[in-house]
């Protein structure tokens, strides 16, 4: 199977600091994969580099073939179209409703009409259980209702890669739980490929098809879950036995 | 993507998607203007993303008011995909309903009202903190005065230096061209003593003061307020209107005569450079006659209404920031406010000088 995002010898530095040394990743369409590792060991600066938000030192990105490094911001954006990402915390509009919010991808790359807007942004919506937000505004919502409508946003144009950075933290168990049911099925009938960062043990048992695990900037291991806890690797031991680091 | 109707029922095929529902809402528009199907035939779906499934929803509504209507051939891939993104029994709430006109007025006035209370308020905490702070120094950082000092003092000195210079500059040139027809131009002294000590050096440097200081208070407090720093020094058992407020208070206090007396003497600089070079006035008689004019209750309601802007602007300032609403972008909104209201409210106290001690 073709990889529908390919990582190559990637390299990125904060300063002289290297934050990710040599990281090569195929991510595989359909799939859940999820980045795990320690806090500052790199993983959201490993989306941010995949998705050019921060321009890698030097090494390979390519997502449908295509090496991302070298597009311009017109083809750069023809890609972002098919993509979603929700941010740590969530990073909605302020000034405007979750309505609007939600409405901004559809209503700025879509010749849909006013009422179908309408209908996905209900949607949506309710598939991430917010419905009673719906024309709040942001700073009145709590943390974990941010998140969860930022995930609505990040969906809102049915995308074929979505880019989760913890999504579940700071959400209570049970929204936690059905977020990742929303995950599963998301990946299920829309066929999306999901590169979640999480730190959640029992979120990672229940939508992890792949793992990578990153510690201080370098690719430990990149596989299934089985494997990852038959590897030996003692850094992956302990996460798996304490559940956190 | 094709569509057509055949014996009542409409056939949809392909892909039904967010690229392809514009152009098939347009072609089943058309189809629908003469005949009225009341089956609707999935089958040949091969791809169905949320929009399709709005539209498909969308279509729902608009036959089944025309009479039954129901999906036949649907693949059970493809239903999932409706179940999941269906939007026919989702419940959302009304928007909010927007207020009349008078309710506005009423609304606004209420909450103006409201403020002013709540500014006294503050005043009163910080008047009462202030007048403790002077000797008890508990509750306060050290060196937090010094620092405030030349936060708001030293670090204005060189705008106020160039604003004053400017403004003394025209004042005199404008003048003096006046002044030169009557032969008056001894009086461009008497006129640049008296309107600057008066009037604009304490209204030239309170408006600097509140442009750089009071939103630079505002937009600290504000922050204070929005990363929760305020709660955690009210958990401290510290006030936070003595910790955060009361240093800039007394700095300002201290600080703004300062700057008054700072603003005249540049203003009169420049004011001089016109008198002694364009209307021939010796230096010497020029700083006699300005000093002659002024008497003390001058120099001391100038003072004295400087020190009283001052303080207006502490206080608008801390309270724009205390009141601050709405994350990161409320910070914005409380500096601005705290401009607007502190550059408003130091006008209104002039004014009230200037009728009282003219």
């Amino acid at each position: 199977m073709e990889p529908i995002i390919s990582v190559k010898n990637l390299v990125a530095k904060y300063g002289d600091n290297i934050v990710l040394d040599n990281i090569s990743v195929d991510i595989f369409p359909g799939e859940i994969t999820v980045i795990l590792g320690g806090s500052g060991c790199g993983k959201t600066i490993l989306l941010k580099n995949i998705l050019r938000l921060v321009e890698p030192f030097s090494g390979s990105v390519k997502i449908w073939g295509e090496e991302v490094l070298d597009l311009d911001d017109i083809q750069m954006a023809n890609i972002l179209k098919k993509i979603g990402m929700l941010f740590q915390s969530g990073a909605l509009l302020n000034s405007i409703s979750v309505y609007d919010n939600i409405s901004i991808p559809l209503e700025l790359h879509t010749d849909l009409s006013q009422n179908l807007i309408d209908r996905i942004i209900k949607v949506k919506l309710n598939l991430v259980n917010l419905s009673e937000a719906l024309y709040k505004f942001p700073s009145e919502l709590s943390g974990g209702m941010k998140k969860r409508a930022a995930l609505a946003r990040a969906i809102a144009l049915d995308p074929q890669i979505l880019f989760c950075d913890e999504p579940s933290a700071g959400l209570d168990p049970l929204t936690a739980a059905s977020l990742d049911e929303l995950i599963l099925e998301l990946k299920k009938q829309l066929k999306m490929t999901i590169v979640v960062v999480t730190h959640e043990l029992a979120s990672i048992h229940r939508i992890a098809d792949k793992i990578i695990f990153l510690d201080s900037g370098k690719m430990l291991f990149n596989g299934t879950l089985e494997d990852a806890k038959n590897a030996g690797i003692p850094q992956i031991d302990t996460f798996f036995k304490v559940g956190k680091f | 993507m094709p569509c057509r109707i055949v014996n009542n029922t409409l056939y949809l095929e392909g892909n039904l998607t967010k690229e392809t529902v514009p152009e098939v809402l347009y072609r089943i528009n058309t189809l629908l203007k003469n005949q009225s199907p009341n089956t609707i035939d999935l089958s040949g779906i091969s791809n169905l993303d949320s929009a399709g499934v709005a539209f498909l929803d969308e279509l729902h509504n608009r036959l089944a008011a025309e009479g039954l209507l129901m999906f036949q051939g649907v693949q059970p891939q493809i239903q999932e995909v409706i179940d999941t993104f269906t939007s026919l029994k989702i419940e959302t709430p009304t928007p909010a309903r927007k207020m009349g006109f008078f309710e506005k007025i009423g609304d606004s006035v209420v909450l103006a009202a409201q403020n002013f209370y709540q500014v006294m308020m503050l005043a009163s905490e910080v008047f009462y903190w202030s007048l403790i702070g002077i000797f008890n120094r508990k509750g306060q950082r050290k060196g937090s005065f010094i620092i405030q000092c030349s936060l708001l003092g030293s670090q204005a000195l060189p705008i106020l230096a160039l604003l004053s210079f400017i403004v003394g500059f025209i004042l005199a040139l404008q003048a003096s061209v006046q002044l030169a027809n009557f032969g008056a131009n001894v009086f461009i002294a008497d006129l640049m003593a008296f309107s600057m000590v008066r009037e604009i050096a304490p209204l030239i440097t309170a408006i600097i003061v509140a442009g750089r200081s009071g939103s630079a208070i505002a937009s600290e407090i504000a922050t204070m307020q929005v990363t929760e720093e305020i709660d955690a020094l009210k958990i401290m058992a510290l006030s936070p209107v003595r910790y955060v407020v009361v240093p800039k208070f007394h700095a300002i206090t201290v600080v703004m005569p300062i700057l008054v007396m700072f603003s005249i003497l540049v203003s009169e600089i420049g004011g001089g450079i016109i008198a002694i070079d364009y209307l021939d006035l010796s230096v010497y008689t020029f700083v006699q006659r300005s000093i002659d004019v002024l008497s003390m209750k001058d120099i001391v309601t100038s003072f004295g209404k400087s020190i009283v802007f001052a303080w207006t602007i502490v206080v608008i300032g801390a309270y724009c920031g205390f009141e601050v609403k709405g994350g990161a972008e409320g910070v914005g909104k409380a500096t601005t406010s705290s401009v607007v209201a502190s550059i408003f409210a130091v006008i209104i106290w002039d004014a009230i000088f200037s009728l009282l001690y003219l």
